[in-house]
């Protein structure tokens, strides 16, 4: 019963040799041939390098030179790039593209000695906020299969959630770890931007992109970070800033910690369901000591607009470089150079890829620039204001990671602005460039709700603080889906 | 009708950094195809740019250099269009904050006088690939060995009114650079290349006409050809009632004209934006000041140095300023050849510059090293050989016949400066030629040419002339 | 916002995005209802905002000028759709 564990106690059993990490690798690959077939959390699984780098790690231990992580199985997210394996960002584009080279985040894990298991489904190029934009086909909910995992980190989500991998890695651009965190009842977190190296992980929005743990909680997330975060001299927007122990402040009490809830975060949008549990876990935080107070964060209903700029902008010029040219797909037999560039993006790309570029394009072509990208420019300023603002009064922001809980397969496929609005709660976090984590608080109707917190750029260790003590007096971190026990 | 050109040119100078500019592959020219091309370069998905400090450093030079206002906040932007020797799709370039803004050169026109061409900005931005057109069986090949390269594009206002104007701003620019080591110049391999902006208006009319962008030119005699070229051709439309359409030209040095290039322009969005991968560049006065420097002196201030303290004439100095290259071999000439300043200025100007023309080979290059000639300046001083003879010293060195001493000792071409040897000489000739005697004494001075020579063909050059001048005259007088 | 059929095949164009005629509809409207989401912005006055182009307010790095890459033509060119002699190869370019 390694999979109802967590890093912390897989770690302990490892130290101690009572489990050795191929047979802990060896058990994962084994609930994942049995459970993600209908799961589809994985687009690849890596089975051969997971038992030599297991076999590494049992080496590691035996030397006595191990790291906590050593020997863990995990997964990445398959947007990272591993090198000499498929990296495919859930795209036709890449489906035939083996990485020649390692990620940062994926070089940085292997040297805490952890050990890959596969690369986990994604909405195409992170595009999606449910998982059913993938090449590879939608990721089911482990909670309910007909629902989705959210995105577009939905196969990290959901294989947690199953547990058919103790953790994964994420990327969050508008919501992307929090908001299947929140659907799939598990842990993420989406930290300051800047705190993990961008290269190696393929670029959606690059002022918004940010990497980060998913895990069965707080503390998990917190050992992976210490692993994940650090300064990249091949990164220029990678912070240069010493990276502390995030396990430190765990156990640190809550007393007197100031609790800022936005009104616009409870407004008429809200389910009414999701709004209960979020009330209860306020109430759990006020038993542990803290401090409610009302802010106003009077911008935030412009956060999907102005992201819907900045974001498709950025993608349409981030996506140039697959051009049919020099890795990734190309169309048959290409008339001229005009019919290889549209054919093999017309014929690679998804339609919410497409639609993106589009849009990116439109906004920045002559005429409208200053009407989108610089509006928005100003804008994303306004809404960043407002968390300082914020900031000056509270430690910490907290309220739901999603309006609802996870909604069908399919329901929204057909009207692409509702499902932008469902990451109306977390997007203003990546425009501001802040850390926020969505942790599993309780279930309605049967399926999981996510409370988010936010903090202060940097304050990742007291995010990690407050979560880990309202998962030390609760147990919905602990909750699995029947069908996966 | 009276037609007015209007000129304004973008200089692309590649800068002479060892890496490129957002990648650490290297810069260095003529490598087997995409074996500099890193991933990168590549533009490989999830790679990121990070900028070169030389890059920077190098631009700040050349804005100071230039007097311009050198950007304490400038952004790179991205450029974006498709195109197969442009991997991501975009180039990095800069866009509303460039590097440098607002500075000027001054040239010297033909008839003497000076002009100012206003600069109006000079941005980084980093160079594309090369497309071959070879077949591959109807297929182009690329190589990204120079995608990434840095280039600094330096744009000028529309100052220019002619193309000879547009050649000595050009040559002024590329001097400069080499001044500053920024850039090799080897235009051969495109190091600093040219794109020039061409309209004509009428006389007086203050309204600038439609204007053409001739793309890509590589050598100072295309530019002067090109822009000559489209000027008469915009004129000859004009005049015959047609229209100048905003177009992108190329320069077809065969035919020795500009055509159309297969129109870019419907596309011509570029969707400029600031790029998100890459933060401000900020520069402060201390960094400004410790670039200011390590700034050589500049061409201006050289040729002010040259006239004042090796009393050129202002034509030698400006000659001798207009690359570092051949300043720098005057000045070593000089210090070596115990400082007759104005011997080793004829002698750099005239023959040396003379025979670099004719083989059309640079001053770095020569056969004949600045030690070489300052070694043989100095027998010229020292009498050793006369000027005459020293051209046959200077023809020998070239071809290789060693350094001046073993030319004079193996040819024998010592100059003769024994009195009693020429005093035999000149004897022998005035007794052979009663003639001319009588002439020179019967008051035709021009006959004492015709005895200089007799004694030259004697010696075979070899009489020292002032010696052969003065015993002649005595001699013949007596 | 309305996009009209003629825009979106405008826009595809500039993105090289070939699209199907039977999809442009579906375009059309899909984009102009981002569009509308999006033109909500213009509620706002933004007038005396400095825009933010990115989260960190901070300058740009500088890398030393070092040459630490080595020839990977083999590795890269591994993945690539066509390639002969070391040059990747497209379909003719026309100047």
């Amino acid at each position: 019963m390694f999979h109802t564990k967590t890093l912390a106690e897989l770690s302990q059993l490892l130290t101690s040799g009572e489990v050795s990490s191929v047979e802990l690798t060896q058990a994962f690959l084994q609930r994942i041939k049995q459970l993600d077939t209908d799961l589809n959390s994985f687009i690849t699984v890596t089975e051969d390098q997971a038992l030599a780098q297991a076999q590494a790690a049992d080496d590691t231990i035996k030397a006595g030179t191990a790291g906590l992580l050593t020997g863990i199985p995990f997964a990445h997210k398959d947007i990272f790039c591993t090198r000499d394996i498929k990296t495919s960002c859930g795209s036709k584009m890449l489906d035939n593209f083996i990485s020649p080279y390692d990620a940062t985040v994926v070089e940085k894990m292997s040297q805490a000695g952890m050990v890959m298991l596969g690369k986990t489904n994604m909405d195409e190029f992170a595009m999606g906020s449910s998982n059913e934009t993938s090449y590879y086909g939608p990721v089911k909910n482990p909670w309910n299969t007909q629902s989705v995992p959210g995105g577009s980190s939905g196969g990290s989500a959901a294989s947690v959630a199953a547990r058919l991998t103790p953790a994964a890695t994420g990327t969050d651009t508008g919501g992307s770890i929090r908001q299947p965190a929140s659907l799939c009842g598990i842990t993420g977190l989406k930290p300051t931007y800047g705190r993990v190296s961008r290269y190696g992980m393929i670029a959606f929005a690059s002022s918004l992109d940010q990497a980060g743990p998913m895990a069965q909680s707080a503390e998990d997330c917190a050992l992976l970070l210490n692993a994940m975060a650090g300064f990249d001299r091949r990164d220029s927007t990678s912070i240069k800033k010493d990276v502390p122990d995030y396990t430190a402040d765990l156990n640190k009490d809550l007393n007197g910690l100031k609790i800022g809830l936005p009104k616009e975060y409870f407004d008429t949008g809200l389910d009414a369901g999701v709004a209960e549990v979020i009330d209860q876990a306020i109430q759990q935080y006020k038993d542990m000591g803290a401090e409610i107070i009302e802010i106003s964060l009077p911008n935030t209903h412009l956060a999907v607009p102005v992201y819907y700029v900045v974001a498709p902008a950025e993608c349409s010029s981030n996506l140039s470089r697959f051009d049919g040219v020099r890795f990734g797909y190309r169309c048959e037999d290409p008339r001229d150079l005009e019919d290889l560039y549209k054919r093999s993006r017309g014929e690679a790309f998804g339609a919410e890829v497409k639609r993106r570029i589009m849009v990116g394009t439109y906004a920045l072509s002559a005429g409208y620039y200053d009407a989108y990208y610089l509006k928005a420019q100003q804008l994303r300023r306004m809404i960043s204001d407002d968390f300082t603002k914020a900031f000056e009064t509270v430690d910490v922001i907290m309220g739901p990671s999603s309006p609802g809980t996870a909604f069908k397969i399919g329901e929204k496929t057909s009207d692409p602005v509702s499902m932008y609005l469902s990451d109306i709660y977390t997007i203003a976090v990546n425009l501001a460039g802040l850390p926020g984590i969505s942790i599993p608080a309780g279930f309605s109707n049967n399926m999981p709700v996510g409370l988010q917190i936010i903090a202060n750029s940097f304050e990742e260790s007291r995010l990690l603080n407050v979560a880990h003590q309202y998962q030390q007096t609760t147990e919905w971190h602990r909750q699995i889906p029947d069908a996966f026990i | 009708m009276e037609w007015e050109s209007v000129i304004g040119l973008e200089i692309h100078a590649q800068l002479a950094t060892k890496s490129k500019i957002f990648s650490s592959a290297s810069t260095a020219y003529g490598a087997e195809p995409n074996t500099q091309a890193c991933a990168v370069d590549l533009g490989l998905p999830g790679v990121l740019p990070v900028v070169n400090k030389e890059a920077i450093h190098m631009a700040a030079k050349f804005g100071l250099a230039t007097g311009s206002n050198v950007s304490r906040h400038s952004v790179f932007a991205r450029k974006n269009y498709f195109y197969p020797d442009l991997p991501k799709g975009y180039q990095i370039s800069q866009f509303e904050l460039p590097i440098v803004e607002k500075g000027e050169m001054e040239i010297e026109l033909e008839d003497g006088s000076t002009k100012i061409i206003g600069i109006t900005r000079a941005h980084l931005e980093e160079d594309a690939g090369k497309s071959l057109h070879e077949d591959f069986h109807g297929m182009t090949g690329i190589d990204l060995n120079r995608a990434g390269t840095p280039l600094l594009e330096i744009v000028s206002e529309p100052d220019i009114r002619s193309a000879k104007e547009a050649v000595a701003y050009m040559k002024k620019l590329h001097s400069l650079v080499q001044y500053l080591e920024i850039c090799d110049g080897n235009m051969a391999e495109g190091s600093f290349r040219c794109d020039a902006n061409v309209s004509v208006r009428l006389k007086g009319q203050e309204e600038l006409g439609t204007r053409a962008e001739i793309k890509n030119i590589n050598s100072f005699r295309f530019v002067e050809r090109a822009i000559n070229f489209e000027i008469d051709r915009q004129i000859d439309l004009l005049e015959s009632g047609g229209e100048v359409i905003q177009e992108t030209r190329l320069y077809d040095a065969d035919k020795d004209e500009t055509r159309s290039m297969r129109s870019k322009e419907e596309a011509n969005d570029y969707r400029y934006f600031p790029d998100p991968d890459l933060l401000p560049v900020i520069i402060d006065e201390a960094y400004l000041e410790d670039v200011r420097k390590t700034l050589p002196e500049l061409p201006k201030e050289k040729r002010e140095r040259f006239i004042s303290e090796y009393s050129l004439t202002d034509y030698d100095a400006v000659i001798l300023t207009g690359s570092r290259d051949l300043a720098d071999y005057f000045e070593s000439v000089v210090q070596q050849s115990s400082g007759d300043a104005k011997l080793a200025a004829n002698w750099v100007i005239g023959d040396l510059s003379a025979r670099l023309n004719k083989e059309d080979i640079s001053i770095d290059q020569s056969p004949v090293t600045a030690d070489m000639l300052a070694s043989m300046l100095k027998r010229i001083n020292d009498k050793t050989i006369s000027g005459k003879i020293a051209k046959d010293v200077f023809n020998a060195m070239w071809s290789g016949e060693g350094d001046a001493d073993t030319v004079i000792e193996n040819k024998g071409l010592k100059q003769i400066t024994d009195n009693s040897a020429i005093e035999a000489m000149i004897d022998e000739i005035i007794a052979s030629n009663p003639q001319q005697v009588e002439q020179y004494r019967a008051g035709k001075d021009k006959v004492f040419g015709f005895f200089v020579g007799q004694v030259m063909k004697a010696s075979q050059g070899k009489a020292n002339p002032a010696q052969v001048n003065e015993i002649l005259k005595q001699k013949l007088s007596s | 916002m309305s996009l009209k059929a003629d825009d979106v095949k405008k826009i595809a164009h500039l993105a090289r995005l070939n699209i199907n005629e039977s999809d442009i509809d579906d375009y059309a409207t899909n984009l102009s209802s981002i569009l509308d989401l999006v033109e909500q912005m213009n509620s706002i006055d933004t007038s005396n905002v400095t825009p933010m182009a990115h989260p960190q307010d901070l300058a740009q790095r500088l890398r030393p000028d070092e040459v630490l890459e080595e020839n990977q033509r083999e590795r890269f060119q591994k993945i690539a759709p066509a390639t002969e002699n070391g040059l990747y190869l497209v379909p003719k370019v026309i100047e």
